[in-house]
Parts: structure tokens; sequence; C-alpha cells
């Protein structure tokens, strides 16, 4: 009996795990305002000329991450006819992406939350140089992806087998930082009340303990005359 | 205050109600942890209410623009994250207390005579509160609100006679899109609100004039005073009042835990692909329902025949109404049932079990598991009028027991 439920947990297991090859790593880096900041910045210079995140208007960012509306102008707002009102949207039209690399790249603002930030992380160090693709890429995670490898300047170029053919401006432990920062800013943007709610949570949790304790003080003085 | 409600005395009975139904309504003296979830859900249902008007705001039901509203919920409108994520919580937990309301009627045997009524009623009101959560989960049209979507409603149309017609009214068109929104959201939003506003009233009613059961499951209005009150019965106002004011507070720090630090509850609360839009050239990699509703699935999966499935679903809905019939035994409480106590945790690890199922992918391999719950599922209501007869029962005390 124990024997085959432990069979069937296996086989669930199995079929939920098949998917993921290979194992899913998590960014090395921690999820606050600073790593966010920096996400920010080497997202608008590595992929925002493709990827949007439309829900993110660039004037949230100087209440939410703590930018001034001079560095977000200066550091983030490439696109062009971007507006500090306005979403993070790339030049780049759906058409011509679709044109260029068979598919438009996508909205990534939900992306971290429908893949999760490790999915991301490790997705973004699975690509692998590969000449018998279009883009000359290919991705371990992601088998045949229309991405290229944007971040090959600086986290340098992999052969199929894993051994870098191709050293990168960064060291893999500097490029691994920047690959956690960019994934720490897709969460940021997948559910931006996170700085909020972390931030309110004690305050509320405070409120409604008190409450509690408040109402059990006040249950017990009222049931001493219950026998 | 004491010249108004003269005033309104004279022209509605406010004091008599206040009277018959909180300071002299007499509740047993020992309720217990079980006792809590109905006042809860009480509040479950004003809180979700309200968090629904504000929703309603923002929202705007067509296949275009709902799930770009719903974000810009998320995103641009003032504290929207916070009433969403209310919302979503409120539904999950709604469940939740609910189950635990409905667990207490099984202990206690708080369907039977004279409470079948009331009994019934408050399925009737779970009935209604899937409907209610399943139109509301369609909503947001992300992927899995547009497969699930689809999936209910072809559940319907395979209905005999009447499902294909059935299925077209619920779409208001061939497929699930805007005609189906602007629907669901009348549903979501009036019908089964007003409806169960109405079913909540209607059971308040009917335990006010059975009264409450207890753990012990003897009738405190047997035993009375010479005031004519019951002698283990205390005023529900102010004693219950405060108790459940303790139960509101404990509840309120799961709540604010969950929507303040866990949110979509590793996709229980808000599943995982609902963050991408609906899109009927891509299905989700495994269409599973919300976890309340993951039991049923589950049943309906473990039977190959589709028309064979539905009848099993119904079935399986129906069968908690015929509980107060079902049970013969005069013996309310599973305190002083050692049988049909265990026979309730088995049949409550079944519908977890179910659950849990429900939520995987089809695999072959669940197939014979689900199909022994399933059987299990339906034996605790098929045995229950034999067992019932038969089983041996403690002496159940005259009055009830410390508390």
């Amino acid at each position: 009996m124990i024997a085959r439920l432990a069979a069937l947990l296996l086989a669930v297991i199995a079929v939920h795990a098949a998917a993921q090859t290979p194992p899913l790593v998590a960014p090395p880096v921690a999820f606050n305002r600073a790593t966010i900041r920096r996400g920010a910045q080497w997202f608008a210079q590595y992929c925002l000329s493709c990827h949007s995140v439309k829900w993110i208007r660039y004037d949230r960012l100087t209440r939410d991450l703590g930018f001034s509306k001079d560095a977000v102008r200066q550091q983030l707002m490439f696109p062009s006819g971007a507006h500090l009102a306005r979403g993070m949207v790339p030049t780049l039209s759906a058409k011509d992406a679709t044109a260029w690399f068979g598919v438009a790249p996508p909205d990534l603002t939900l992306e971290a939350r429908l893949r999760g930030g490790a999915w991301i992380y490790t997705y973004l160090r699975s690509f692998y140089f590969d000449p018998t693709r279009p883009s000359g890429w290919n991705n371990r995670l992601f088998p045949n992806a229309a991405m290229p490898n944007v971040l090959a300047p600086i986290s340098g170029v992999e052969n199929a087998k894993g051994r870098l053919i191709q050293r990168g401006r960064l060291t893999p432990k500097q490029a691994d930082q920047v690959i956690g920062a960019i994934t720490v800013w897709l969460e940021y943007t997948s559910d931006p009340s996170k700085l909020e709610r972390e931030r309110l949570g004690p305050y509320a949790l405070g409120f409604v303990v008190l409450f509690a304790v408040v109402a059990y003080l006040m249950k017990r003085a009222y049931w001493r005359d219950v026998s | 205050m004491g010249r108004l409600t003269a005033w309104v005395d004279r022209r509605f009975p406010f004091s008599v109600l206040v009277r018959t139904s909180m300071t002299e309504y007499y509740a047993p003296k020992n309720f217990n942890f079980w006792y809590f979830f109905g006042s809860l859900a009480l509040l479950v249902f004003a809180t979700q209410i309200i968090s629904g008007i504000l929703l309603l705001a923002h929202y705007q039901p067509s296949a275009k623009a709902a799930f770009n509203s719903v974000q810009s919920i998320m995103y641009d409108v003032k504290w929207g994250w916070l009433v969403r994520y209310i919302h979503t919580t409120g539904a999950s937990l709604f469940f939740v207390v609910i189950y635990l309301h409905m667990l207490r009627g099984y202990l206690y045997g708080s369907f039977k005579r004279p409470r079948e009524l009331l009994w019934l009623i408050g399925v009737a009101l779970y009935v209604c509160l899937m409907g209610e959560a399943y139109f509301g989960y369609v909503l947001p049209f992300g992927n899995m609100s547009y497969w699930g979507g689809q999936v209910i409603t072809s559940i319907i149309a395979a209905i005999p006679y009447v499902g294909g017609w059935l299925a077209s009214v619920l779409r208001g068109s061939f497929g699930v899109g805007t005609p189906t929104l602007t629907r669901f959201v009348a549903f979501h939003a009036v019908l089964l609100p007003a409806l169960l506003a109405v079913l909540i009233l209607t059971h308040l009613l009917a335990l006010h004039e059975v009264g409450s059961n207890n753990p012990d499951g003897v009738e405190i209005r047997e035993h009375l005073d010479a005031r004519g009150q019951p002698v283990d019965g205390i005023p529900f106002h102010p004693y219950y009042t405060v108790k459940d004011m303790f139960g509101v507070g404990v509840f309120l720090v799961v709540f604010c835990a969950i929507v303040f630090y866990a949110p979509t509850f590793h996709g229980l609360f808000i599943e995982t692909y609902n963050f991408s839009p609906a899109n009927p050239l891509k299905t989700p990699p495994e269409i599973t329902p919300a976890w309340y509703l993951a039991p049923y699935y589950a049943m309906l999966r473990a039977v190959p025949n589709k028309a064979v499935g539905i009848g099993i679903l119904f079935a399986a809905i129906i069968a908690p109404f015929l509980l107060p019939w079902l049970d013969h035994n005069p013996v309310k409480s599973s305190r002083y049932r050692p049988v049909y106590r265990w026979m309730v945790i088995v049949f409550v690890l079944t519908l977890v079990a179910l659950g849990w199922i429900g939520m995987q992918p089809a695999i072959p391999a669940l197939l014979p598991p689900a199909r022994i719950l399933l059987a299990l599922y339906f034996l605790f209501f098929l045995s229950l009028p034999i067992v019932s007869r038969l089983e041996p029962t403690r002496p159940v005390p005259e009055r009830i027991s410390a508390s």
C-alpha cells in the first residue's frame, strides 16, 4: 500500500518535472529597491529595445524605486516617444518584430508571475551558440527560442556543452549579478504592490493582532459568570 | 437615544428584533471552535460585496478590455491591488469557512430533526456559492478564466436534451467571449449575490426558529428555568457577540497575512496561467479548477463516459441535501457515535484526496485511486441508512456536559 502510494507520488512528480530541464536556479540577489533599480537600468539598455513592460509607467518608478525624474529620463527612457506618464514600450513595432524574429517579443510585465523568477534567471543563463539556428543561438531551457542571446557581450558565449568559448565584458559572477538584477526587476514589474505590501504588512498585522487580543480579553471578562 | 428608539419602535419592530434575535435569543453555552465559522461566513460575504462593488467600478466586461481593465486595477487604480487581493483572498477563504461550517454540521448532526430545512437552505447556499465563484473566476479573462469558462459550459452542454440550449444561453454565443462576460457579470454581481443574501436571511430565520444545535447534540429547549428560558442557554448578545469578535480577530490575522505576504497563495488563490490574457489558440498545459471545486473535477475525470460523469457530478452535489433522511440514528452528535465519527473522518480525508487529484495533471496512474475515492464518497451516503440503524452509541447526557 505504502509502496504503491510512493510510486504514485513519484509518477506525479515525474510529470511535473518533465518540462524542467535544466533545473531551475533562483537568482543570487535580494529583492530590494537597490537591486530593482540596477535591474531597471540593465533592462532599459538590453531588453527595452524589443520587449515592453507596458503596465509600468515611467513615473511610477520615481515613486516606487526612488529614481529622480531626471534619472528616469536619462537612464531608462530610451525608446522614441517615451513619456513619463506612459508605459514602458519599445520603439520596435510588433509588425517589424514578427518579420525579423518570427514572433513578436512578448510584453514582460507579468512574465515573472507566469513563469517565476527562477525560470527567467535560468532561461537567461541557458543560451548557447548554435550555428544551425537562424539567429545563431539556442536555449537549453526553452529549445529553439526565437530570442537571441542579447546579454552575450557581458556574459560571454557558451557552446552546446556549456563551455565558455568567448569571454564577455564581465566575469561570470558579475554577469550572474546582472541577470539576477534583471530577474528581480521583472519580479517587481509583475507585482509592484509587493514593495508596498511588505511595508504596510507589519502595521496591518499588528492592528489585527491587537484587535484579537483585546477581543479575547473582552470575551474572558464577559464569560466570567458562565459556569 | 431613548426617544429615537421609541419613535422607531412605534413604526418598526426594532427593539423586538434586537430582543428576540440577540439579547433574549438563547444559544447553548458549550459552543466550541467549530461554531466560529457561521459568523465568519457572514463577515466574508460582506467583505466580498464591498470589495466587489469597488472592483466593478473599474472592471470592463468585454473580451478585449476585461484582462486589461483588471491589470489597470492592479497597476493604475489607487489601492486597486489591495481591493483585488482582498476579493481574491476572500473568495478562497469563503470556501475554507463554509467547508468548516458544513463539517461542523456533519460532526454534530446539525442537519437532523428539527433542523432539516435549515440544513437544506445551507446546502443551497453552498451550491449558489459555487456558481458565484465560477462566474467570478471567468471575469478577469486570463487564459485559465477563458479555458475554465469553456470547460464548464461544455460540461453543461453535455446534459441530455436541454444541455446545448442551456450552454448557449450561458455563453450568449457559440463560444466564450464578450456576450459571456456581460451576462456573467450580471450573474456574479447581481443575480447570485441577491440570491445569496435572501438565502442567508432565510438560513438565519430558520436557525432562530429551531435554535442552535451544539457539540453534544442535545436540545437545550427541553430544560427550561422558572422564566421559561433554557437552563443551559446564554443570551447570544453579549456572550456570543464578544466571542465571535475574537474569532473575527484571529480570522483577520490569517486574512491579512495572506493579502500582504502571499496573495496568490502559490497559485492556489490566483492561478498562475491567469496572468496571461485569454487566448483561444493556446490551451494551458493543464486545465484544473480552483482548489475549492477540485474534488468535483476529480470525480468527473474518474468516469470515462461524459454523460455518466456529469450524472455522478450532479449526484455528488445532490447527496448532502438528502442527509437528514439518510441518517436514522436519534443520536445527533458524533461524540456519542464512534462509528459515524470515523465515517466523517474518512469522508473528509476522501474529499481532501479527491481535491488533490483534481488539481494534478490527468495522468493514468491517478485514475484507480480517483475511482476508489469516488466510491468512498458515495459509500458515506449510501451506507448511512444502514449504519445509522445498527451502529452502537454511547449514552447521551440528559443536559449538555461541561464545556
